[in-house]
């Protein structure tokens, strides 16, 4: 009797240390969970504490409304709308490469390409994503706008529509890959209904898979807008650094990006308006593409959930 | 054993038919499809009647590998529509299909109807609304819908879609229509609508069927081939088939000793 | 016969419509395929041009000397190795960190609200642009924890970046394990930590490994964070080693040394008006996008294999 009760008591034993453990692990597997939340926590704190004495300096109403961004000038002038401007402008210059053409491709290679054509194409557009930018700031600063100079000879070495032009082919892969992935996603069964109707592939791809996809084709478009606003290096290089309020492609300008970039580069001091301002065009920034983002993955959740 | 006024809408010869894996799935296939009856085929899983089904759209071209032997013919005018110089879409436009799962557009009611005939080039109006509703009055879906043309499809229910289903198989006047088991995924109500649909639809044009469900063969097919493991074992009247079968394989199957 | 003729003229006009809409058909695909080529040329011609620039300066020299006001003999010692060191400490910090959380929502997590606040943070957290964690990078880690413009901020601000990356493919390789393998181990008698550690991870491990390789790549070629924290364009010295002779034969003070990075070395070299530094430019830019495709390369070919391969 008593040998049994003590080898009862002795794997009890071993199943508290064991169950112990097990919650100890589960703690530790939690907290780095946690530091997704602790980020995006981080992100909110740190802009909105660095940028408080800013907004004590400069009036929100001014920041929002004032056309004229001259931190660096005598009569220092904090309006970002000269920022929202260049980063719209070049933005959308990207879109109109980048909406058409990746748009063009997914189709092709959902809807037409063979099996062999779409194995060999598809993994060279997830390759594609991922060339650094600060490369396509090179080829758009000294191959594209020396080229667009060739055709337009008044174009000045800085501006926006070289980078935009590059930012578009750059974001190419991105949208063919997601809208393919949407358009692939189409069950085969809403396919064969149209074909057995007597429809072509074009009137398919047209009037069936791309409705069906709609959704998703749209957040892939959402998401690209996001990632253009965000670009970084390809404006910085070759966009130029001079605040203009424009949408004038053909003129230099800075997008928010740009500018953090360019006061970054420069001589920091910890605590001055300069320092305090990049923290203030970062709110702006990350509202911006956090609004976009939610949007545009709120869209391909609709997308995913009925098929 | 075929009464002598039935006339042959289409006609399976010798038909082979090989998946691009190479599986031989469909061997020296003969079977006839007489005008305006129900020829329905029964058989176990994987014995190749769906498979069989699907050519007479040539639904298998939409997969690359797919081989084709021997012929289906459609009369009257005599075409092979397996044969490489006919195009697939000129067959679809001839023949329609319902498939196992209903499966509705993403588009309004009205436009899953018209969706035939838009392919087709027509954009009148006028000539959409009519067919439309001939369409569906021709599915019995008509008196549900009429007030609602423009909701979306997916609000319908399961029995719905599939009568607008066969509204836009309908709506463009094919001179056959195949029904891929049409009713596996529905209820019993909506089965016994759409199997009432059927014996009305058979007034008009010629209806080939495949069904799991033997008692569905045997409620509503003129004509029935039994198949088994890619070959027609068996074909005759319906009546023949389920009460004095000639051969030995289909009375175990009918009989359920085996399947 | 009536019935007859009537079928063969309506067969012509069918015929006539298809091969009208089949014209349809064929331009589409004429448009699509000129536009995957033309695609294809471009981006090809773009990183034929870096290179072709870049091939004088592609020798032994230019990996072993130091940045320099002359554009000749100007290198990338002091920028390949402060890559490698920052990254060092990204793998560091972003792999056990990124696996440890994608178990944790995988095979741990309840399902409910915190659930489902790390999986929206997550999500959103791939979205922002690189330049916010450089913000934030600066505010928090160069002032408020004091570590300076160090090698050890920018791997931590990298680490960032990559975390989203690996928590998903994580997340993704764990899914792709089917119930029945963990109700196998279960049913033996293991633990819920023993299931995870044994089989879980073991057979996420490939699709684990995808993303940190993707993860890695896209950490080497990240410019604007690190230009956002401060990092010195101009380096002409080695920071510490971390390998020395005397016991315990590794030391941390290479942590805190100020480094450049390969991009912003590039990028320095491009914003020179001369046109020799656009050389350098180019042959760093040729670097970068070489280590780049390759590890991209290798993830996704990884990739497709392990998708090949495991059929549950």
């Amino acid at each position: 009797m008593s040998k049994t009760k003590s080898t009862v008591s002795k794997a009890l034993a071993k199943n508290i240390r064991r169950n112990f453990v097990e919650r100890l692990i589960e703690w530790a597997l939690m907290l780095s969970g946690l530091i997704a939340i602790l980020i995006t926590f981080g992100i909110v704190f740190i802009l909105v504490t660095e940028s408080i004495p800013f907004f004590e300096a400069v009036s929100i109403k001014e920041f929002l409304t004032s056309t004229i961004w001259t931190p660096n000038f005598e009569i220092k002038n904090y309006g970002i709308l000269p920022l929202v401007a260049g980063t719209v402008t070049i933005t959308g210059i990207a879109l109109l490469v980048a909406i058409p053409l990746g748009t063009i491709t997914a189709v092709y290679l959902s809807e037409f390409a063979s099996h062999k054509l779409r194995e060999t194409v598809k993994p060279i557009l997830e390759l594609l994503v991922g060339v650094p930018t600060v490369v396509f700031g090179y080829f758009a600063l000294l191959l594209v706008t020396p080229l667009l100079q060739k055709i337009y000879p008044d174009l000045p070495t800085f501006n926006m529509l070289g980078p935009g032009i590059v930012m578009g082919i750059m974001i190419v892969p991105y949208i063919a890959s997601v809208a393919e992935d949407a358009m692939r996603a189409v069950p085969m069964a809403m396919r064969e209904g149209s074909y057995a109707m007597g429809a072509t592939r074009f009137q398919t791809a047209k009037t069936v898979v791309m409705p069906a996809a709609l959704s998703g084709i749209i957040a892939a478009y959402i998401l690209a807008i996001s990632r253009g606003i965000g670009e970084t290096m390809i404006v910085a290089i070759a966009a130029g650094q001079q605040p203009n309020f424009t949408f004038n492609p053909v003129e230099s300008a800075a997008t928010i990006t740009a500018y953090i970039v360019s006061v970054a580069l420069g001589d920091l001091e910890h605590g001055g308006i300069g320092y305090q301002s990049i923290f203030a065009a970062g709110i702006v920034l990350f509202i911006m593409t956090l609004s976009l983002n939610i949007l545009g993955q709120w869209t391909r959740k609709k997308f995913t959930e009925r098929y | 054993m075929v009464k002598k006024q039935e006339i042959i809408k289409a006609e399976s010869k010798e038909f082979n038919f090989h998946y691009a894996d190479g599986t031989h799935a469909l061997k020296d296939i003969n079977i006839p499809l007489y005008e305006k009856r129900i020829t329905a085929l029964i058989g176990p899983s994987g014995c190749g009647k769906s498979t069989f089904l699907r050519s007479f759209n040539r639904m298998h071209d939409l997969y690359p590998g797919n081989k084709y032997a021997g012929q289906i013919i459609l009369y009257p005018d005599n075409t092979n529509i397996l044969d490489k110089k006919v195009d697939p879409i000129e067959v679809r436009m001839r023949i329609s299909m319902v498939f196992q799962k209903p499966n509705p557009f993403p588009k309004s009611i009205y436009e899953n109807v018209a969706y035939g005939l838009r392919v087709r080039g027509e954009n009148n109006k006028r000539l959409l609304d009519d067919k439309v509703e001939e369409a569906l009055k021709g599915a019995s879906l008509w008196n549900e819908v009429k007030d609602r043309l423009q909701d979306l499809a997916y609000n319908l229910s399961g029995g719905q879609q599939q009568r607008l289903c066969i509204a836009r198989a309908l709506a463009t006047d094919p001179e056959i229509m195949l029904f891929d088991e049409p009713t596996s995924a529905l209820d019993p109500i909506a089965t016994v609508n759409i199997e009432e649909l059927m014996s009305e639809l058979k007034k008009k044009l010629t209806i080939l069927i495949v069904t799991h469900n033997m008692q569905q063969a045997a409620r509503i097919s003129d004509y029935t081939a039994y198949m088994y493991l890619g070959k027609m074992i068996e074909f005759d009247e319906t009546d023949i088939i389920f009460t004095n079968p000639s051969k030995k394989e289909t009375e175990d199957y009918i009989t359920g000793k085996f399947g | 016969m009536a019935i007859n003729d009537q079928n063969i003229k309506d067969l012509n006009a069918i015929r006539k419509l298809i091969k009208q809409h089949k014209k349809n058909d064929s331009i589409f695909a004429g448009v699509g395929l000129f536009v995957i080529a033309t695609l294809a040329v471009a981006l090809l011609v773009l990183f034929l041009d870096l290179v072709i620039d870049g091939y004088p300066k592609m020798n032994l020299d230019f990996f072993s000397n130091f940045p320099s006001r002359k554009a000749e003999g100007a290198g990338i010692l002091s920028a390949w190795v402060g890559s490698s060191l920052v990254l060092i400490v990204t793998f560091f910090v972003a792999v056990p960190m990124g696996v440890a959380a994608g178990i944790y929502l995988e095979e741990y997590a309840k399902k409910g609200w915190f659930a489902d606040l790390i999986e929206i943070n997550v999500a959103n957290l791939a979205g922002v642009p690189s330049i916010i964690y450089g913000l934030l990078a600066l505010g928090l880690f160069v002032y408020e924890f004091g570590l300076g413009q160090s090698i050890l901020t920018a791997g931590l601000t990298l680490s960032l970046l990559m975390l989203p990356i690996v928590i998903v493919s994580t997340r993704e390789a764990i899914r792709a394990i089917p119930v029945h393998i963990r109700e196998a181990a279960y049913a033996v008698g293991a633990t819920k930590w023993q299931v995870t550690l044994h089989h879980v991870l073991q057979y996420a491990m490939g699709g684990v490994l995808t993303g940190i390789i993707i993860g890695m790549a896209r950490a080497i070629g990240e410019t604007a964070p690190v230009i956002t924290i401060g990092a010195l364009t101009f380096i002409a010295f080695l920071p510490p080693s971390p390998v020395t002779d005397v016991v315990p034969f590794i030391n941390f003070a290479w942590l805190d040394a100020g480094f450049t990075v390969l991009p912003i070395q590039m990028f320095n070299w491009i914003s020179r008006p001369e046109h020799a530094f656009h050389i350098n430019a180019a042959a760093t830019g040729a670097v970068i996008i070489i280590l780049t495709l390759l590890m991209n390369g290798i993830a996704i070919k990884l990739r497709y294999n392990i998708r090949k391969k495991i059929k549950w």
